[in-house]
C-alpha cells in the first residue's frame, strides 16, 4: 500500500485486530467514536483486548458496544457511569477498570503519541486514582509520575480525510481523536469523506497523514442517542450477548 | 425534589456574573443556565470540546455538537472547538472563572467526594479533579440531605475524595455556606431555619449573617 493511498475496506481491517491487543478510541460518550470500526471489531470475534478511551459509552452507543459482549479484559477510562453494564462487569470482576481524570488520560495518550517519555501533576494525589504510579520529588514537592499511553491499534473518527491521511474532525466531536490517531502503532480512521490529496487546507488538518496508516469511508453513527430515545433512561437498545 | 432542585440552580445562577467563563457539571448544575439574568454575557465552557456555548437547538439537533453529557447544544458567535488535551490545558491553567459542579459529600475543608459510592455508583470522575483543581470558584450544589435522611455536609467523607480543599462555596435547598478557613453559614434558603441547618449538617460552622 502505497503512503499517498490508505485507503481500504473493513474487510482488510478485520486482519489488523487481534487477540489480547491494546486498542486506542477516539470518543466522547459516543461522540467521535467511529461506528464502523467498532461493528468492524465486534464482527471479527477478537478476545482479550485491553482498551483505552475517555469512557464506556452507553450499552448501545460507541465503545459501549464492544464492552457488552465481555470481550475486553482491561479498559483505562475517565467515566463509565453511562454504560451501567460496564460498572456490573467491573463489580463482578470481568472487567478491570483503572479511572484516570479525564485531562490527565488525554495527556498521557498525547505523551505517547508525540514521543515523550510521560509527566509529573499533583492532580490526583492523595486519591483513589493515585493507583501505585511512582510520587516524584522535585523540590520539596511530591508529584505524580504519568506514563505515557500508546497502542498496537487505534481507532478514530474523522469528517475528512484525503487519502495520505490527513485529517478533519468535525466540532466535539473531535474531543481525544487527533491524539488517539498519534499514539497507535497502527492507527485506522474511519471518514465521513475521503478526498484526494491537495483538497484539503493544509491550514485547516488538524493531523497530519504521517500517523495514519488506513482508512475506511463511513456510513455515519448507526446508533440512537440518548436523547432521541423515547425514554431516556431506556436500556431496552443493547445488543444481545 | 424536583423543586428542590429548581431552587439550588437558581440560588447558583446568582453567582455567575458578566462576563465569565463558566463550566457547569452534570445534574443540577446543567439547570442553572434557565435562571441567568438577561443581561449577563458569560461562555459556557464544556470540556469535550467547545468555548462559547449555547442553548439546546429547537431542532436539526446535530450529533457532532454536544455538551459534557452528551446532549446537543448551539454555538454563541465567538466559540471554538478544540481536542480534549486543549479543554482540560485551559482548566488546569485556571482559565475558568467559575465550576459548578454536583456533589456527593463536602466536608468542613472544602473536600469533595462526587465520583463514586463504592459497590453502589462507579460512574468514575470524568473531568472533576481537572475542575476542582483548576476552576478559580468552585461551587457545589446539592440537596442538603440523602434520601434517608443523613447529612452530606460532614466532619469528614466518607466516600472517596475527588479532590481536596477544593470547595469556594455549597449551595443546598436549605442553606448556601462558604468555606474558607473554615465552614460558614451565609444565608437560609427560603423556608428554613439555622435549627433546620444545624439538624441537618454534621459539620460544624459559623453563622455568618
Amino acid at each position: 500500500m502505497h503512503i499517498f493511498d490508505k485507503v481500504t475496506d473493513y474487510d482488510f481491517i478485520k486482519t489488523q485486530f487481534f487477540d489480547g491487543m491494546t486498542l486506542l478510541f477516539g470518543g466522547f460518550g459516543g461522540v467521535g467514536t467511529p461506528p464502523g470500526l467498532v461493528d468492524c471489531l465486534i464482527e471479527t470475534g477478537v478476545k482479550d483486548v485491553k482498551l483505552i478511551g475517555n469512557d464506556a459509552g452507553f450499552p448501545w452507543i460507541g465503545m459501549g458496544k464492544f464492552i457488552c459482549l465481555e470481550r475486553a479484559t482491561s479498559l483505562i477510562a475517565s467515566h463509565i457511569g453511562s454504560n451501567p453494564i460496564a460498572g456490573e462487569l467491573m463489580t463482578q470482576g470481568k472487567l478491570h477498570v483503572e479511572f484516570s481524570p479525564q485531562g490527565i488520560l488525554v495527556e498521557r495518550i498525547r505523551n505517547g503519541g508525540v514521543g515523550l517519555n510521560g509527566f509529573l501533576t499533583e492532580l490526583s494525589k492523595g486519591t483513589q486514582l493515585e493507583y501505585n504510579k511512582p510520587l516524584i520529588k522535585i523540590e520539596g514537592k511530591e508529584y505524580l509520575y504519568e506514563a505515557p499511553i500508546t497502542g498496537d491499534v487505534s481507532i478514530v473518527y474523522a469528517k475528512k480525510a484525503d487519502t495520505f491521511g490527513n485529517l478533519v474532525f468535525d466540532k466535539t466531536a473531535r474531543n481525544t481523536n487527533p491524539y488517539v490517531a498519534m499514539a497507535g502503532k497502527v492507527t485506522i480512521v474511519e471518514a465521513d469523506e475521503i478526498v484526494q490529496m491537495g483538497e484539503l487546507d493544509p491550514e485547516e488538518i488538524i493531523v497530519p497523514g504521517i500517523y495514519v496508516k488506513y482508512i475506511v469511508p463511513s456510513k455515519g453513527y448507526n446508533w440512537k442517542w440518548i436523547w432521541e430515545m423515547p425514554d431516556k433512561s431506556s436500556r431496552s437498545e443493547q445488543p444481545a450477548k | 425534589m424536583g423543586d428542590a432542585r429548581q431552587i439550588i440552580a437558581q440560588r447558583a445562577a446568582r453567582e455567575i456574573k458578566d462576563g465569565m467563563v463558566v463550566n457547569l457539571g452534570i445534574g443540577i448544575p446543567s439547570l442553572v443556565p434557565d435562571f441567568l439574568d438577561k443581561n449577563v454575557r458569560v461562555f459556557f465552557q464544556a470540556e469535550n470540546g467547545v468555548l462559547g456555548m449555547g442553548p439546546t437547538p429547537k431542532a436539526g439537533a446535530d450529533g457532532n455538537l454536544s455538551n459534557a453529557a452528551g446532549y446537543p447544544v448551539t454555538i454563541l458567535p465567538g466559540a471554538s472547538y478544540f481536542d480534549s488535551a486543549i479543554a482540560f490545558g485551559m482548566i488546569r491553567r485556571r482559565c475558568i472563572d467559575v465550576s459548578i459542579l454536583g456533589a456527593l459529600q463536602v466536608n468542613e475543608q472544602g473536600d469533595l467526594a462526587n465520583w463514586i459510592v463504592p459497590g453502589k455508583r462507579v460512574p468514575g470522575v470524568g473531568g472533576a479533579m481537572e475542575l476542582a483543581y483548576g476552576a478559580k470558584n468552585l461551587i457545589a450544589l446539592m440537596i442538603h440531605c440523602e434520601k434517608d435522611g443523613r447529612p452530606k455536609i460532614v466532619k469528614k467523607c466518607s466516600l472517596p475524595i475527588t479532590t481536596y480543599c477544593c470547595v469556594k462555596k455549597i449551595i443546598t435547598d436549605m442553606a448556601v455556606f462558604s468555606v474558607s478557613d473554615r465552614l460558614y453559614l451565609d444565608e437560609l434558603m427560603p423556608g428554613f431555619t439555622t435549627d433546620d441547618v444545624k439538624n441537618n449538617t454534621e459539620a460544624d460552622f459559623v453563622i455568618n449573617f
